[in-house]
C-alpha cells in the first residue's frame, strides 16, 4: 500500500505543472456548480422571503364572520406567531364633497411578518396609534385629492390623514383599484360602528410559523380541524403560484444552471482524465515489465485520479464559496436583491461529493485498459490499442456513471422524474456526439482531398489518424456548445416571456363603471385632453340561471352535486363582441362572432378553467339571468385567457346581438404617455363622472415589473455564470490535446515545415472538428430548448437560428485561437530539444 | 568532388545554463567537409555529437560562432529560413526514428516533398521504400513497424527530397547487430548512388572507419581530425 501512495506521488514529479492544467477543469467545475448551488440557496431565500411578503405570512385564513375562540385558540396552538385584520368595505366621505368606496381595515398583532410596509412620511405607520388616525394609499390619496392633514369620514367617525400608504404586503392592486385601503387601529374600527350592522366583513387572520414548519401540511390539518367554521386558507407557496409561473420557472432555472455546471465541470474532468491516463499507459507498462501486479499499477493511478480529484474539488469547493462570499459585495450596487451570503454546506458537500466522484468514474474508464494490455505491447506502441473484447467492468462504469447523473439530476431538479428524464437526455445528447464523431472519421478516411493543399489534407487526415483527437474534441466541444447553447435559449425564451407582460403599446389607463349615458361624455373628455379611448368594453352582469336543463338550485341542492357552490352562485360580468382578443385562444369549438337570428340560442364562449368548474363543453345549453330577464345560451366554444396580461377579461363572451337591451356599463382604456398625463385624465373624469373609477394599469405594471426585473436579473446573473465555466471548459479541452500535436509540429519542422504550413495544418484540423461540433451540439441545444420551453417551463421558445449561427461561430474562432494559441509554444523551443526527449 | 564546400563551421560554441552554472558543452569547434565528402563525428557519449548535429542543421542556436550550410549563412536566418534550407538541402536520420506516429510509412516518406508543395512525388517515394526492402509495407503506421524498418522508412524520408547533405546521429545505435550492419550497407549504398554528402555521427569505430574523414570531439572540442582509410 505504502508502495502505491509513494509511487502515485513520484509520477507526478515529472509532470506536476501539467497535472495542474488537468485539475483545473475539476476545479472550475466543482467551484461552479458549488458557487451556483450556494447561490441559488440564497437566491432562492432571498425569493422566498420576497414571495412571502406578498402574502405577509406563512398562513393567511380568511372567514365572514369574527373567528370563534375556537378558531383563534387552534391557530394560537400552532405555536406560530398571530396577526389578525379586518376588513370592511364602506363609502368615505373625503369632505372636499368627493365619495368613494373603500376597504377600511385595521390590524391588530405583528403583522406583516414578512415584507415591508412603505408610508409617506416614512413614520406614518407607528402612527395610526394615535387617535383617530388613518392612512390611506397614495394612488386613491392623489386621486381623490387628499392630503397629510386631511380628514375623512368613516361611519359617525371623523379621521385626520396622517401618511399615505405606497407599498404593503399582499396588497393586490386589483382590489385597491375598486377599494383602495384606508387603514385605522382596531380600536378605531370598531368605534365607527360600522361593523355592528351585519354589513360584510372579512377577518384574517395571519400565521408566522416557526422555522421548518411545514405549512402545507398545516393547511390540511386545520382545514379538517375547522370544517365547520367557514374560512379560507392560502400559504405563502399558493400565493407564490398564483403570481404566475415565472417564479416557478426561476426556480427551475437556477436547478437547470446547477445542473449544466456540473456536467461541463464533468465533461473538463473526462477529457483531462482520458487525456492524462492514457499518457500514463506507457509508464504502467514499464512497471509491470518490472514485475507490478496489475492491481499495483491499477491502484497507483487509481490513487493519482482520486488525489487530483480531491485536490481539485477542495480547491473548487474553496473558490465557489469565496466567489459567493464576494459577489453579493462586489455587485451590491447592480444588485436589486440583498443576499446574504450563508455557508451553503449542502452546496459544498454536493460539489466535493460530485468532483471527487465523478473523477473517479471517469480515471477509472480510461484505466480499465491497463488491465487488458500486455506490457511489452505497450511499451513498443505507446499508443491507442483496439481493445476488441466487451469489458464487464466497462459497462459497469457507464452505468454507475449514468447512476450518478441520475442521482445528481435529481437532487438539483428535486424529482426522481425530471432527474432521469434530464440524464436520459445527456446520455442520448453524449451518443448523437459520439455516433458523429464516428461518422466525421469515417468521412474524413475517404472523403477525396486530393485537389486540397497539402496543409489542408493533412490537417483533415489528423482528423482520422491513429491517435486523433476527434472524439475528445467532438464530446467535450459538443457537450459544451449543447449545454451553453440550452442555457442561452432558454434564458432568452423566459425572459421574453417576462417581457410580455410589459404593456407595450397596450392601454395602461381604464376606466370602470361607465354608464351608458356616459360614455360619450367620457370619449370626448378623452379626446379633450388628448388620450383618446383605444378601446370600450360593454360590461353586462348577469347571474347563472342554468345548466344543461337543470336550474342552478336544483343543482346546488343535489347532494352528488360537485360543481362549487360560488361558480353557480356569483356574478358574472359579461361582454360581447364579434372577435378574439389577443390574449385569448380558442381550445375547442368555434368562436361565434354573430348570434343567429331569430329564437335560437346565443353561442357564447366560456373560459376554459371555468368550464372545467360548471362541467361545460361545447354544445351544452344554458340559462342566464340578466338582471330579470332569462337569455338563453349555448356554449360555442372553449378560451383560454392568459389572466397575465394586464386587460380586462371575462368569463363569458357573447356575440353582439343578444345582450342589446340589457343595461350595461362600460369600461373604457386608453394610452397614456406619460404618469402626469393619467392623472390630468383622471382628474378630468373624476370632476365630471365622480362614479366612474379609474384604474392606472402603468402603477401595477411597475409593481410587477420590480419583481421581474429580479428575477430577470437573477436568471441572467447564473446563465453568465455558467457560461464562463464553459467557455474555461472549452479551452481547456483545447489545451489538453495539444501535447500530442507538439511532437509532430517539431518534426514536421525538422523536415523543414514552415510556421505558416504548421500553422494551416492546425486550422484544417481545428476548422474541421470546432465546426462540426459546434454545429452538433448546437443542433441537440436547439432541440432541447424545444422540449424544456414546451415541457418544463411551459414558455414559447425564442427563434433559435440567430442564437445557433452566433454560437457555431464563436464556439468554432475560439477552438481555433485557442488551438493556434496553444501551438505557438511550439517554436518557441529548439527543435533539438524536443527531439531529444525520448518518445 | 566538386571542391564546393557544403557544411562551414567556425569557433562554434555552445553553453547551457545549468543550475550549476553555465555548462560548456561545445567549445570553438571549427571545420568545413566538401560536397559530396563523407565524414564522420565520433567521441564517447556526453562528447556533445548530438549538440554539434544539432547545431550544424540549424535544430538549435549557438551560443557563439557561424555555421554555413549549402552556401547560407545560417545563423543570420529566421526560424523560417533555417527550415527552408532543411527542407531544400538536408536529410536527417535519427537514433531514435522520429517517424511521425500518425502517419503510414508512405505518407512519412512523403512530407518534405509535401511541405515543398510538390505533388506527384509518390512514384519516388515508393521506390525509396522499395529500394529499403519496404514496399509491401507502405500503409502500415510505424507502431506495427519493426525499430529496423522504422529507421528504414527514416532513410527513405532522408532521401526523398534529394539532399545535398545527409546528418546521420547514431543511426545504428537502436538496433541490433544484423539490423545495424543491413541499414549501414543500405545509407552508404544510397548516399554512393545519390552522390550525397554525409555527416555521420556514431560512437562506433568500425563505422566510422567507413568515411573519408573522422572529426573526433573529446568534451566538446576537436581533439582530432584525421582523413579515414576508406
Ligand atoms: N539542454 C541541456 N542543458 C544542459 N545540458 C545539456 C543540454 N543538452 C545537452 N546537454 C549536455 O551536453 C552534453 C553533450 O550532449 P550530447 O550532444 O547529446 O552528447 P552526445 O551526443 O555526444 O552523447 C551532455 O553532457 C549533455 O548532458
Ligand atoms: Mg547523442
Amino acid at each position: 500500500m505504502s508502495f502505491i501512495l509513494k509511487m502515485a506521488w513520484r509520477d507526478t514529479r515529472a509532470s506536476r505543472r501539467r497535472l495542474l492544467l488537468y485539475s483545473l477543469s475539476i476545479v472550475l467545475g466543482v467551484a461552479a456548480l458549488t458557487g451556483i448551488s450556494a447561490l441559488g440557496d440564497n437566491l432562492r431565500g432571498a425569493i422566498d422571503s420576497q414571495a412571502k411578503g406578498l402574502l405577509g405570512a406563512d398562513l393567511n385564513v380568511t372567514g365572514r364572520r369574527e373567528f370563534t375562540e375556537k378558531t383563534i385558540a387552534r391557530l394560537r396552538a400552532t405555536g406560530g406567531e398571530l396577526a389578525t385584520s379586518i376588513a370592511t368595505n364602506t363609502m368615505a366621505d373625503f369632505g372636499n364633497g368627493g365619495r368613494r368606496l373603500v376597504s377600511l381595515t385595521a390590524v391588530e398583532g405583528g403583522f406583516p411578518f414578512y415584507g415591508e410596509v412603505e408610508t409617506v412620511p416614512a413614520d406614518a405607520y407607528a402612527r395610526l396609534r394615535e387617535p383617530n388616525a388613518a392612512i390611506i394609499e397614495e394612488t386613491a390619496m392623489t386621486q381623490a385629492g387628499l392630503a397629510v392633514g386631511s380628514e375623512i369620514r368613516l361611519g359617525a367617525t371623523t379621521f385626520t390623514i396622517v401618511g399615505a400608504l405606497k407599498k404593503y404586503p399582499g396588497l393586490s392592486p386589483f382590489t385597491s383599484m375598486f377599494a383602495p385601503r384606508v387603514e385605522v387601529s382596531m380600536a378605531a374600527l370598531r368605534g365607527t360602528g360600522l361593523l355592528q350592522r351585519g354589513s360584510l366583513s372579512q377577518h384574517n387572520a395571519y400565521l408566522k410559523l416557526p422555522p421548518g414548519a411545514d405549512a402545507e401540511a398545516l393547511k390540511k390539518t386545520l382545514r379538517d380541524e375547522l370544517r365547520g367554521e367557514r374560512l379560507g386558507f392560502t400559504t405563502a407557496e399558493e400565493r407564490k403560484e398564483q403570481l404566475g409561473d415565472a417564479l416557478k420557472n426561476l426556480f427551475s432555472f437556477v436547478s437547470l444552471v446547477g445542473f449544466l455546471a456540473l456536467f461541463l465541470g464533468a465533461v473538463g474532468v473526462a477529457s483531462a482524465m482520458h487525456v492524462f491516463i492514457r499518457q500514463r499507459l506507457a509508464t504502467v507498462a514499464v512497471l509491470r515489465c518490472l514485475g507490478a501486479s496489475v492491481r499495483t499499477s491499477f491502484a497507483i493511478y487509481l490513487v493519482q485520479g482520486l488525489g487530483l480529484g480531491l485536490a481539485g474539488s477542495l480547491l473548487g469547493a474553496g473558490l465557489g464559496l469565496s466567489l459567493q462570499a464576494v459577489l453579493p459585495a462586489l455587485l451590491r450596487d447592480y444588485v436589486p436583491y440583498q443576499i446574504a451570503f450563508a455557508v451553503s454546506w449542502r452546496a459544498l458537500f454536493t460539489g466535493l461529493g460530485a468532483g471527487v466522484g465523478i473523477s473517479a468514474l471517469f480515471t477509472l474508464l480510461p484505466l480499465l485498459n491497463v488491465r487488458r494490455v500486455a506490457p511489452l505491447h505497450v511499451l513498443r506502441s505507446g499508443f491507442e490499442d483496439d481493445f476488441v473484447r466487451p469489458d464487464p467492468l466497462r459497462y459497469a462504469v457507464y452505468a454507475a456513471i449514468g447512476a450518478a447523473m441520475w442521482a445528481v439530476g435529481a437532487l438539483q431538479m428535486s424529482s426522481w422524474r425530471l432527474g432521469l428524464a434530464f440524464s436520459l437526455g445527456m446520455i442520448a445528447s453524449f451518443a448523437v456526439l459520439a455516433g458523429v464523431a464516428e461518422l466525421i472519421i469515417w468521412a474524413a478516411r475517404r472523403v477525396r482531398t486530393g485537389g486540397l493543399p497539402y496543409t489542408w489534407r493533412q490537417g483533415i487526415a489528423n482528423v482520422h489518424r491513429p491517435n486523433n483527437r476527434t472524439a475528445l474534441l467532438m464530446l467535450s466541444l459538443g457537450l459544451g456548445t449543447f449545454m451553453l447553447l440550452t442555457l442561452a435559449l432558454t434564458r432568452a425564451s423566459l425572459l421574453a416571456k417576462l417581457r410580455g407582460l410589459d404593456l407595450g403599446e397596450r392601454p395602461n389607463l381604464m376606466f370602470f363603471d361607465v354608464q351608458a349615458d356616459q360614455i360619450d361624455r367620457l370619449k370626448e373628455i378623452a379626446r379633450r385632453e388628448g388620450v383618446p379611448l383605444a378601446k370600450v368594453t360593454p360590461i353586462v352582469t348577469m347571474r347563472l340561471g342554468a345548466l344543461k336543463g337543470r336550474t342552478v338550485e336544483e343543482i346546488g341542492a343535489d347532494k352528488a352535486n360537485t360543481v362549487p357552490a360560488w361558480a353557480l352562485r356569483r356574478e358574472y360580468r359579461s361582454t360581447f363582441r364579434a372577435a378574439l382578443d389577443d390574449t385569448e385562444q380558442v381550445t375547442a369549438g368555434k368562436f361565434e362572432g354573430a348570434a343567429p337570428a331569430g329564437e335560437a340560442r346565443a353561442p357564447v364562449s366560456v373560459e376554459a378553467w371555468l368550464a372545467k368548474d360548471l362541467q361545460l363543453g361545447v354544445g351544452d345549453e344554458l340559462d342566464f339571468n340578466v338582471q330579470g330577464v332569462v337569455v338563453k345560451a349555448v356554449i360555442g366554444s372553449v378560451r383560454q385567457v392568459d389572466w397575465q396580461r394586464m386587460q380586462t377579461n371575462f368569463f363569458f363572451v357573447f356575440p353582439p346581438g343578444p345582450l342589446d337591451g340589457a343595461p350595461a356599463t362600460y369600461a373604457a382604456a386608453t394610452r397614456t404617455g406619460s404618469t402626469d398625463e393619467a392623472a390630468r385624465l383622471q382628474k378630468a373624469v373624476a370632476k365630471e363622472m365622480p362614479n366612474v373609477s379609474a384604474i392606472d394599469l402603468g402603477f401595477i405594471v411597475r409593481l410587477l415589473d420590480g419583481i421581474f426585473t429580479k428575477i430577470a436579473w437573477a436568471i441572467s446573473f447564473l446563465a453568465s455564470f455558467t457560461v464562463a465555466t464553459g467557455v474555461v471548459v472549452l479551452v481547456s479541452a483545447v489545451l489538453m490535446g495539444r501535447h500530442q500535436r507538439v511532437r509532430e509540429a517539431v518534426l514536421l519542422r525538422t523536415l523543414g515545415a514552415q510556421r505558416r504550413q504548421l500553422r494551416q495544418i492546425m486550422l484544417a484540423e481545428y476548422t474541421v472538428l470546432g465546426l462540426l461540433a459546434a454545429a452538433t451540439g448546437g443542433g441537440l441545444a436547439v432541440l432541447a430548448n424545444g422540449l424544456l420551453a414546451k415541457l418544463l417551463f411551459k414558455v414559447s421558445a425564442v427563434p433559435p437560428w440567430p442564437w445557433l449561427a452566433a454560437a457555431v461561430v464563436m464556439v468554432t474562432a475560439l477552438t481555433i485561437v485557442t488551438g493556434l494559441l496553444a501551438n505557438r509554444g511550439v517554436s518557441g523551443h529548439p527543435p533539438l530539444e524536443i527531439l531529444r526527449q525520448e518518445t | 568532388m566538386t571542391g564546393e564546400t557544403i557544411l562551414k563551421v567556425e569557433r562554434l560554441t555552445k553553453t547551457y545554463p545549468t543550475a550549476a552554472g553555465p555548462l560548456t558543452v561545445l567549445h570553438e569547434v571549427s571545420f568545413a567537409i566538401m560536397a559530396g565528402a563523407t565524414c564522420a563525428i565520433v567521441g564517447p557519449s556526453g562528447s556533445g555529437k548530438t549538440t554539434l548535429l544539432g547545431l550544424c542543421a540549424g535544430l538549435d542556436r549557438p551560443s557563439g560562432g557561424t555555421v554555413a550550410l549549402a552556401g547560407r549563412e545560417i545563423g543570420g536566418l529566421d526560424e523560417d529560413g533555417r527550415a527552408r534550407i532543411r527542407n531544400e538541402a538536408v536529410g536527417f536520420v535519427f537514433q531514435n526514428f522520429q517517424l511521425v506516429p500518425t502517419l503510414t510509412a508512405l505518407e512519412n516518406v512523403l512530407v518534405p516533398l509535401e511541405l515543398r508543395g510538390e505533388g506527384g512525388g509518390e512514384g519516388e517515394a515508393r521506390a525509396l521504400l522499395e529500394r529499403v526492402g519496404l514496399g509491401a509495407r507502405l500503409d502500415h503506421y510505424p507502431v506495427k513497424l519493426s525499430g529496423g524498418e522504422q529507421q528504414r522508412v527514416a532513410l527513405a524520408r532522408a532521401f526523398v527530397n534529394r539532399p545535398r547533405i545527409l546528418f546521420c546521429d547514431e543511426p545504428t545505435g537502436n538496433l541490433d547487430g544484423d539490423t545495424a550492419h543491413a541499414m549501414v550497407e543500405l545509407i552508404f549504398g544510397l548516399n554512393r548512388e545519390r552522390g550525397t554528402t554525409l555527416v555521420l555521427v556514431t560512437h562506433d569505430l568500425e563505422l566510422a572507419r567507413r568515411t573519408q574523414r573522422i572529426i573526433r570531439l573529446r568534451h566538446g572540442a576537436v581533439a582530432s581530425d584525421e582523413l579515414g582509410t576508406a
